[in-house]
């Protein structure tokens, strides 16, 4: 475990990710004019708060080697439920949004419940969840609700100026409040060493007397509560709620957690690498912007392929690393996944 | 007969069929003219012709990902194949107006069959790419899948030009509406497929490979099995099914959208087969199952809207409906709930 080469091996994915950014960033400054401005960098942060949030939450989830796939329709149903008691039961913003931010922890809650007691797998009981959020959507309106509340048109429309003429909204502060406390619970406490043990091999955890199961609930209760976070944010964002908003945002954000080089297999990822994950999103979006001659849809054909290359690596290392260890070689294509390797 | 019932309350097919045969009585019951049929000139009319009819392409794409869901896989890139497979198909038939004769006829671009050729064969192609990320790289299979459904999209909407394509042809229309004999043409489809699938897996013994490599793919490997080449060729069959139902859906509403065509039909899938009583841990699987579940969840979406409930529901029965029937198949679920409560009857 403590061999030289290894380390740098489980560095390398958050290198190649962090150069990539730097690289395509780069590239943007030299072939468009005004493309190299703080005020473009922040604009990446303040375009997808959001996705920060719902990212940093799967982050935890993906470490643990489970996926959430109900995080978009938790975001939809998070901007629903804000718009509807906003602006038609006129309730207090603040209640609103500490309501939704127990609603979306509870759903997790209840999620991870299933996960742990039942033995089900993460991937179907998220996909469940996924239908039932977004079907709550529908049950309070088909309807997009917008919202003139003026606490939200206030905090939306507020910009904290930093350095000179750029700003930031408050969606930024937010989000990068929330990725210093996720740093936080990742490396320096009990919890995050669990969520690594769980995601390396969740029956050592066990058996060294891990809380495993307790863990593994509040995992999925941290992506829910992220999910809302990121719901209101999006609130702020859109100053509306619909049903049909962040569709799609669990593959986004499962994209930017594989690109930012955390193993799909659990075990092995960094906070930090997600966050670079985001911005590679954002900057191929800006860069298509930019360019203006190429169409929306390029964004996903060049996310399909950034997907494709750093799963492809990820198989690389693996492989490579099951060699050194030695004994498992000849079973390497059948993948680690947890699933499979149950005796 | 006593055994005979013992044995039919063991068959895996009873409680799919149950599901399906109360939401039937239910709808005769609260529907009048639900189990009406009806030859209207030569074709068959009525609820159930109907209910079939727009299952064919769920039923198509839960028989592919059955045997993928078999050998322990998943394939959540069905929904982008089908975008893509009636995009191909649309872009390439097109149809313009032609004054032939002093008669105005629709032309297809290329001839429909090449049409047809091409796009089953790109939904072939993209089914081997997920084999081979599967199979021969060793992704996760819901990370292979992955980058297809967010790629495939971008792709159909490249094909589409991001448009949708409306097509004028008429033959090509036969697809998804026409009737042959009285019965939509679909079902026909449908048919030939499931009864590949029925001859390939009970009377060869590909059924059993399959079944080997979904409980224990080493095990099989072992055994001599090519667990690899069996994995892969699922996918491809998937993808090529997915691809057929592409061609259905497009025929049906006339046009290709590259956006929405196919949209969260992989879901529709996965519940279909699950329903049908295929374990998602692999290994155990039913081919008529899947045909069952994709019927129970074509005729739920029915009672909802003929019961008058808003369509909106759909979404939250479909999720109750999923939370049961995955609590159901959990082994610890019943091991806590049936154990606990069984001393007491006996």
């Amino acid at each position: 475990m403590t061999a030289m080469p290894k380390f740098n091996l489980r560095y390398l994915p958050l290198a190649v990710t962090v150069s990539l950014f730097a690289v395509m960033f780069g590239l943007g400054s030299f072939f468009y004019a005004g493309f190299f401005s703080l005020q473009v960098f922040f604009n990446l942060l303040i375009d997808n708060a959001f996705l920060f949030i719902v990212a940093i939450g799967m982050t935890f989830v993906i470490l643990s080697g489970g996926i959430d796939l109900s995080v978009g329709s938790v975001v939809a149903l998070t901007t629903m439920v804000s718009a509807s008691l906003v602006e038609q039961h006129h309730w207090n913003p603040c209640a609103v949004i500490a309501l939704v931010l127990v609603m979306g922890s509870g759903f997790g809650f209840a999620m991870g419940c299933l996960i742990r007691f039942f033995d089900l797998q993460p991937f179907i009981v998220t996909l469940a969840g996924m239908f039932l959020a977004r079907g709550l959507c529908y049950l309070i309106s088909i309807d997009s609700i917008s919202i003139t509340a003026p606490f939200y048109e206030g905090i939306s429309q507020y910009r904290i100026p930093i350095a000179g003429d750029n700003a930031i909204s408050v969606g930024v502060v937010i989000a990068l409040a929330l990725l210093a406390a996720a740093i936080f619970l990742a490396h320096f406490t009990r919890f995050g060493r669990t969520v690594y043990a769980i995601g390396g091999n969740e029956q050592s955890a066990v058996l060294m007397g891990l809380a495993v199961g307790r863990t593994k609930i509040l995992i999925y209760t941290f992506s829910g509560f992220c999910s809302a976070l990121a719901g209101v944010v999006f609130t702020f964002y859109m100053l509306s709620g619909y049903g049909l908003h962040a569709q799609g945002m669990e593959l986004d954000a499962i994209a930017a957690v594989v690109i930012g080089g955390t193993l799909l297999t659990g075990g092995v990822g960094y906070v930090a690498g997600t966050v670079f994950g985001v911005l590679i999103l954002g900057v191929i979006q800006t860069l298509i912007m930019f360019d203006g001659s190429l169409s929306s849809w390029w964004t996903k054909i060049v996310i399909g392929l950034l997907l494709f290359v750093f799963c492809l690596m990820q198989r690389l290392f693996e492989t490579r690393a099951s060699k050194r260890e030695g004994g498992f070689s000849a079973f390497a294509w059948l993948g680690r996944n947890p699933a499979r390797a149950k005796p | 007969m006593r055994r005979w019932v013992a044995r039919a309350a063991r068959h895996p097919l009873l409680w799919p069929l149950i599901t399906l045969v109360l939401l039937c009585v239910f709808n005769a019951f609260f529907s009048p003219g639900f189990l009406h049929l009806e030859v209207r000139g030569d074709h068959l009319y009525g609820s159930i012709v109907d209910i079939f009819n727009r299952a064919a392409p769920l039923m198509l794409i839960a028989l592919g990902m059955t045997l993928v869901i078999a050998t322990r896989g998943i394939d959540i890139s069905v929904g982008a194949v089908v975008a893509i497979s009636a995009a191909i198909a649309a872009v390439l038939i097109g149809g313009t107006l032609v004054i032939k004769d002093g008669v105005p006829e629709y032309v297809a671009r290329i001839p429909m069959p090449l049409a047809l050729l091409a796009a089953l064969g790109a939904a072939l192609a993209c089914g081997m790419w997920n084999g081979m990320l599967v199979a021969r790289i060793g992704m996760q299979p819901i990370i292979a899948t992955l980058i297809l459904m967010v790629a495939g999209r971008g792709i159909a909407q490249l094909i589409t030009n991001g448009q949708i394509i409306t097509i004028y042809y008429q033959p090509f229309f036969f697809i998804g509406n026409g009737f042959l004999f009285g019965i939509p043409f679909s079902l026909y489809v449908v048919a030939a497929v499931l009864a590949a699938l029925l001859v390939a897996t009970r009377r060869t013994a590909l059924g059993v490979f399959i079944a080997a490599v979904g409980i224990n793919p080493t095990a099989s490997r072992f055994a001599g099995l090519n667990a690899r080449a069996i994995m892969f060729w699922m996918y491809a069959f998937c993808g090529l099914c997915a691809g057929i139902a592409g061609l259905i859906i497009c025929s049906n509403v006339k046009s290709a959208d590259g956006n929405n065509a196919g949209l969260l039909l992989e879901l529709d899938a996965i519940l279909a087969v699950t329903l049908g009583g295929t374990s998602l841990g692999g290994g155990r699987f039913s081919i008529v199952g899947s045909i069952i579940g994709a019927l129970i969840i074509q005729t739920l979406t029915y009672t909802i809207y003929s019961i008058g409930v808003p369509p909106e529901v759909n979404l939250v029965v479909k999720s109750i409906v999923v939370f049961l029937v995955m609590l159901l198949q959990s082994p610890t679920f019943r091991a806590k709930v049936f154990r606990a409560g069984a001393p007491a009857k006996s």
